[in-house]
C-alpha cells in the first residue's frame, strides 16, 4: 500500500478553483512514490512549525560539471526518509519552452524511474527543474538525459541558463531572433555555463522588443532587448479600421467590445507626444519616438516596428542581495544582432574579462559597475560615453579628473605657488 | 567510463515547433485575443495559429505533464509550450479543434483558461518550504490561496491593464519580484541565531564577516569557541550571512512573514520600468491559507480597479494619484517602515511642497 501521512493543513489547499499542487502530489504519492508522500509529510510539518525543513546546501554533482545539480537534504530524514536526499537537477530548456509530447515524455520517463517525479515547469531562470533525486542516481540521470539530447543548466558562480521570449516564432513585435540568440549564446558558452569560474552568477535574457516579457532589464546581468532605428510602419487602411471601431483595442486585451479612441488612447498616452491624429491620418514624428511600444501594443494590426532592427544592451540588473535591487543600465544603445553575433560576443568577452578581474567574491557585475563607476566600465568595454547612457547628467560636482586630463598634470611645487601668493 | 556526452546544450529551439511556426516564424503580422485565454496569431501568408493559455501550478508532477501531453496529442498534434509565467499554451493549428480543446480543458478542471490581456495572470514564484533552505514563507501554498481568491480575474479581462503578481520566499528573490505590479515577499525579522559550538567547523569566519552588507558581523570568542557576534542594531535580516554560513540560521516562526510591494513593471511601454514599492511591511505567516495576505492583496487590487484609468498599470495609477492617496484608497497603514533607510534612501524622500492633503 502506498505511503501516506496525515496532512490536515495541506488538505485545506485542495479547496478552491485554482489548480491544487497538493492534489497533484497526492495522486503521485498514491502510485507508490514515497518521495511524494514524504514531501507532503515534511511540508505539513513546515506548515505546523512555520519554518522550512531543508538543510543548508550540500555539494553534489555530475562528473566534469561544476553546477547544474543543487544538493538538498531533509533535516528530519528519520521522519521522511523518501526525501532524505532531494537534490535538484536543472535541465536546460529549449529556448521559449516549446515542447512536443513525444520528446518530453521520454525525459519524464527518466524522472519517474530515477527521481521523485516532482518538477517545476519551470524554474525562475528558465530551466526545467527536476526536484528530488538521490545522490547515487545523478550520473545515471545525466547519462540518460544527454543520450536523448538534453543537457544540464547553470548554477553557482557561472553563466546561468540563458532564456528568451518566444520572439519571432509567434510574435509580430519581435525585432530580433530572440530564440536564436539565446540558443547561440547557450551553445557558444557551454564551458562558462557548466564550470563556475566567476565572482558570482551571470544571466543573459533576450527580449524581442521593449515590452520585455522575460523581464530581461530587471532580471539579467546582460539584457538583450530588440529595438529599431527607422520608422514605425503604418498600415493606413488598418488605422482607418481602428478609427471605425472594426478592430478591438490593444489586440483584444480588454475584450473584443473595447474599441480604440486613437486620440485619447494612443496619441495622448504617448510619452513623447510624437503622434498626431486629425481624424483621418495618423502621423508619427519618428525622430522623437522612444520606441516604448505603447502605440504598437494598442494597434497591432496597424502599426509595426521598423525594419532596421537590432538590440539595446542593458547591463547590471539583479535582485536585492547585496547592495539593493538594480535594473540594467544602457551600455550599448544599438547593436545589430545577426548570426553569428560576433560583434556582440566581442562585447560580452570584454565585459566578462573586466568583471573577472575586478569583481569581488559574490559581487554581481551591476555591483562592480556601481562600485567602480559606469565611466570605468564603459572604458573597459570600449564604448564611448553618450547621453543615452544616463537619465540625466550628474548633479554632483565632485568629478574624478585623471591627471592626464589636466594640462601640466598634478605635479606642482608649493614654492612656485608661494611666489605668487603670500602665506 | 564509456563515451560520455557533455556540453551538448539544450535541444534547438525549433525542434519542437509545429509546422505552421516553422513556416511563418518572422512573418507574423498581428495577434488578437479572441476571448480570455485564447490568442490568434495571423501571418503575412494568411496562416493562423490559435494558442489556448492555461494556468498551471509550476510545482507539478510528471502525471500533470502527462495530462498536458494527452491534451496536446488530442488537439495539437502533441505541440505545446510554457510561458515565462508558468502558464501552458496549447498550440492549435486546426480551428475545428479549438472548441473541443476548451471543452476538454474545462472537463479536466486542473488547467484553467485565462491569463491573457488585462487579467491577473499566473503568479511567478519560488520554492518556499517545498524545497528551499532559506525561505521565510511557503511559496506554492500562498500562491494557491491568493489565486483562489483572484480566480475571477484570471479568466477575464476586467483589470485596467495587465497585473503581474510575483512571489519570492526570501530577500534572495530567486523570483526577482522587485519589478512586479504586486510582489509577495518572504521576510525575516530576527537576526541570525548563532551556533557557536559549530560555526568554526562549518564556516569560514572571514568570508562570513565579509558577507554582511552593513558590517554587523565581527569575530568573537564564545566559551573558547572561535565564532562571530552580530550587532543586532545593524542587522537588516537579508540572510546573506546564512547563505555563506549554515551556523547562522534566521528562520523563526514568529519572526518570519510576508511583506507586500506594489507598482513595479518591466515593460518600457508608456512609463519607464519601475521598482515595486513597499505597501505592507509585515503580515505573519498564516498557513495553510494566509487569510490576511489574501485579504490585503485583494484590497490593493480592488482599489486599483476602482481608481485606475484603462491602460494604466498599478504603478502608473499610484504615481498619478500620489502615494499619499494610494494609502488612503487602499486603506493600508503607512508606518515608519515605509521610509527607506538604506543606501539609496534619500532618493525616495519628498523634496517638494507638492503633495496632497
Amino acid at each position: 500500500m502506498a505511503k501516506k501521512h496525515q496532512t490536515p493543513m495541506l488538505d485545506e489547499l485542495e479547496k478552491g478553483p485554482w489548480p491544487s499542487f497538493v492534489t497533484d502530489i497526492k495522486r503521485m504519492a498514491e502510485t507508490g512514490k514515497d518521495a511524494c508522500a514524504d514531501l507532503l509529510g515534511q511540508l505539513e510539518l513546515s506548515y505546523k512549525d512555520k519554518e522550512g525543513h531543508w538543510k543548508h546546501g550540500g555539494i553534489v554533482g555530475v562528473l566534469g560539471y561544476g553546477g547544474g545539480v543543487i544538493g538538498r537534504y531533509s533535516d528530519v530524514p528519520d521522519l521522511f526518509p523518501g526525501v532524505e536526499h532531494f537534490h535538484t537537477v536543472r535541465v536546460n530548456q529549449p529556448a521559449a519552452k516549446y515542447y512536443h509530447s513525444e520528446s518530453i515524455r521520454k525525459i519524464m520517463d527518466i524522472w519517474n524511474r530515477r527521481g521523485s517525479g516532482m518538477l517545476n515547469m519551470h524554474g525562475s531562470t528558465g530551466d526545467i527543474i527536476m526536484l528530488g533525486a538521490f545522490t547515487d542516481e545523478l550520473e545515471n540521470i545525466f547519462a540518460e538525459l544527454t543520450s536523448l539530447g538534453w543537457d544540464l543548466g547553470g548554477s553557482g558562480s557561472a553563466l546561468r541558463t540563458p532564456s528568451s521570449c518566444l520572439g519571432q516564432s509567434r510574435c509580430e513585435f519581435a525585432c530580433i531572433n530572440a530564440e536564436d540568440i539565446c540558443y547561440d549564446l547557450t551553445q557558444s558558452y557551454q564551458d562558462e555555463l557548466h564550470r563556475p569560474a566567476w565572482p558570482y552568477k551571470f544571466k543573459f535574457k533576450v527580449d524581442g522588443c521593449p515590452n520585455c516579457c522575460v523581464a530581461s532589464l530587471a532580471r539579467s546581468d546582460c539584457a538583450i532587448i530588440g529595438t529599431w532605428r527607422d520608422d514605425i510602419r503604418i498600415d493606413k487602411a488598418a488605422v482607418a479600421a481602428y478609427a471605425a471601431g472594426e478592430f478591438a483595442a490593444n489586440g483584444g486585451a480588454h475584450g473584443q467590445d473595447v474599441k480604440l479612441d486613437i486620440q485619447k488612447d494612443v496619441c495622448d498616452l504617448c510619452p513623447t507626444q510624437c503622434m498626431a491624429w486629425d481624424g483621418k491620418t495618423l502621423s508619427i514624428n519618428n525622430k522623437e519616438c522612444t520606441r516604448c511600444m505603447h502605440c504598437i501594443n494598442m494597434m497591432p494590426r496597424a502599426l509595426r516596428p521598423g525594419k532596421d532592427t537590432g538590440a539595446s544592451i542593458l547591463v547590471g540588473a539583479k535582485a536585492p542581495i547585496l547592495d539593493g535591487a538594480q535594473m540594467g543600465s544602457v551600455i550599448v544603445p544599438f547593436i545589430k544582432m545577426e548570426p553569428p553575433y560576433e560583434e556582440f560576443k566581442e562585447f560580452v568577452e570584454k565585459m566578462w574579462e573586466w568583471w573577472d578581474e575586478n569583481g569581488k567574491n559574490r559581487e554581481r557585475i551591476g555591483e562592480t559597475i556601481q562600485r567602480l563607476g559606469l565611466g570605468t566600465f564603459l572604458a573597459a568595454v570600449e564604448v564611448e560615453p553618450d547621453p543615452r547612457h544616463v537619465k540625466e547628467p550628474r548633479s554632483n560636482p565632485y568629478v574624478f579628473y585623471k591627471e592626464d586630463e589636466v594640462p601640466g598634470g598634478f605635479d606642482r611645487k608649493i614654492e612656485d605657488y608661494r611666489k605668487r601668493h603670500a602665506r | 567510463m564509456a563515451e560520455r556526452l557533455t556540453d551538448i546544450g539544450p535541444p534547438k529551439y525549433d525542434l519542437f515547433w509545429p509546422q505552421v511556426i516553422k513556416d511563418n516564424a518572422g512573418k507574423w503580422l498581428y495577434h488578437d485575443i479572441l476571448e480570455p485565454g485564447v490568442l490568434l496569431h495571423v501571418s503575412e501568408t494568411g496562416a493562423k495559429i490559435w494558442s489556448v493559455r492555461c494556468g498551471t501550478t509550476r510545482l507539478m508532477t510528471t502525471m500533470m505533464v502527462e495530462d498536458i501531453c494527452k491534451l496536446a496529442d488530442q488537439f495539437c498534434d502533441g505541440h505545446f509550450r510554457f510561458t515565462t509565467r508558468n502558464n501552458v499554451e496549447f498550440l492549435v493549428v486546426d480551428e475545428s479543434k479549438l472548441e473541443p480543446l476548451k471543452k476538454a480543458l474545462k472537463a479536466a478542471g486542473n488547467l484553467p483558461i485565462g491569463g491573457t490581456g488585462a487579467s491577473i495572470t499566473n503568479i511567478v514564484h519560488t520554492q518556499g518550504w517545498v524545497h528551499c533552505h532559506t525561505p521565510a514563507i511557503d511559496a506554492s501554498g500562498v500562491v494557491k490561496a491568493v489565486m483562489d481568491d483572484l480566480f475571477e480575474y484570471f479568466g477575464s479581462h476586467k483589470m485596467p491593464a495587465q497585473v503581474r503578481i510575483s512571489l519570492a520566499c526570501c530577500l534572495n528573490m530567486c523570483g526577482a519580484v522587485h519589478c512586479s505590479d504586486i510582489a509577495i515577499l518572504g521576510v525575516h525579522r530576527k537576526p541570525p541565531v548563532i551556533e557557536h559550538t559549530h560555526l568554526d567547523k562549518m564556516c569560514e569566519i572571514p568570508t562570513t564577516i565579509a558577507s554582511c552588507p552593513t558590517a554587523a558581523i565581527k569575530p568573537a570568542k564564545v566559551d573558547d569557541f572561535k565564532s562571530v557576534a552580530v550587532n543586532a542594531d545593524r542587522c537588516m535580516f537579508c540572510g546573506n550571512c546564512y547563505t555563506m554560513c549554515p551556523a547562522m540560521p534566521l528562520a523563526d516562526a514568529d519572526g518570519d512573514g510576508i511583506a507586500l510591494w506594489v507598482g513595479g513593471k518591466v515593460s518600457n511601454s508608456k512609463s519607464m520600468p519601475k521598482f515595486s514599492k513597499l505597501a505592507v511591511p509585515f503580515i505573519p505567516n498564516e498557513p495553510p491559507r494566509w487569510p490576511t495576505t489574501v485579504k490585503m492583496v485583494r484590497q490593493i487590487v480592488e482599489a486599483y480597479v476602482a481608481g485606475a484609468n484603462r491602460y494604466e498599470r498599478l504603478g502608473e495609477w499610484a504615481e498619478r494619484i500620489g502615494w499619499e492617496r494610494f494609502f488612503e484608497k487602499t486603506g493600508l497603514e503607512f508606518t515608519h517602515h515605509h521610509i527607506d533607510d538604506y543606501r539609496f534612501a534619500a532618493t525616495t524622500w519628498r523634496t517638494s511642497t507638492q503633495f496632497k492633503w
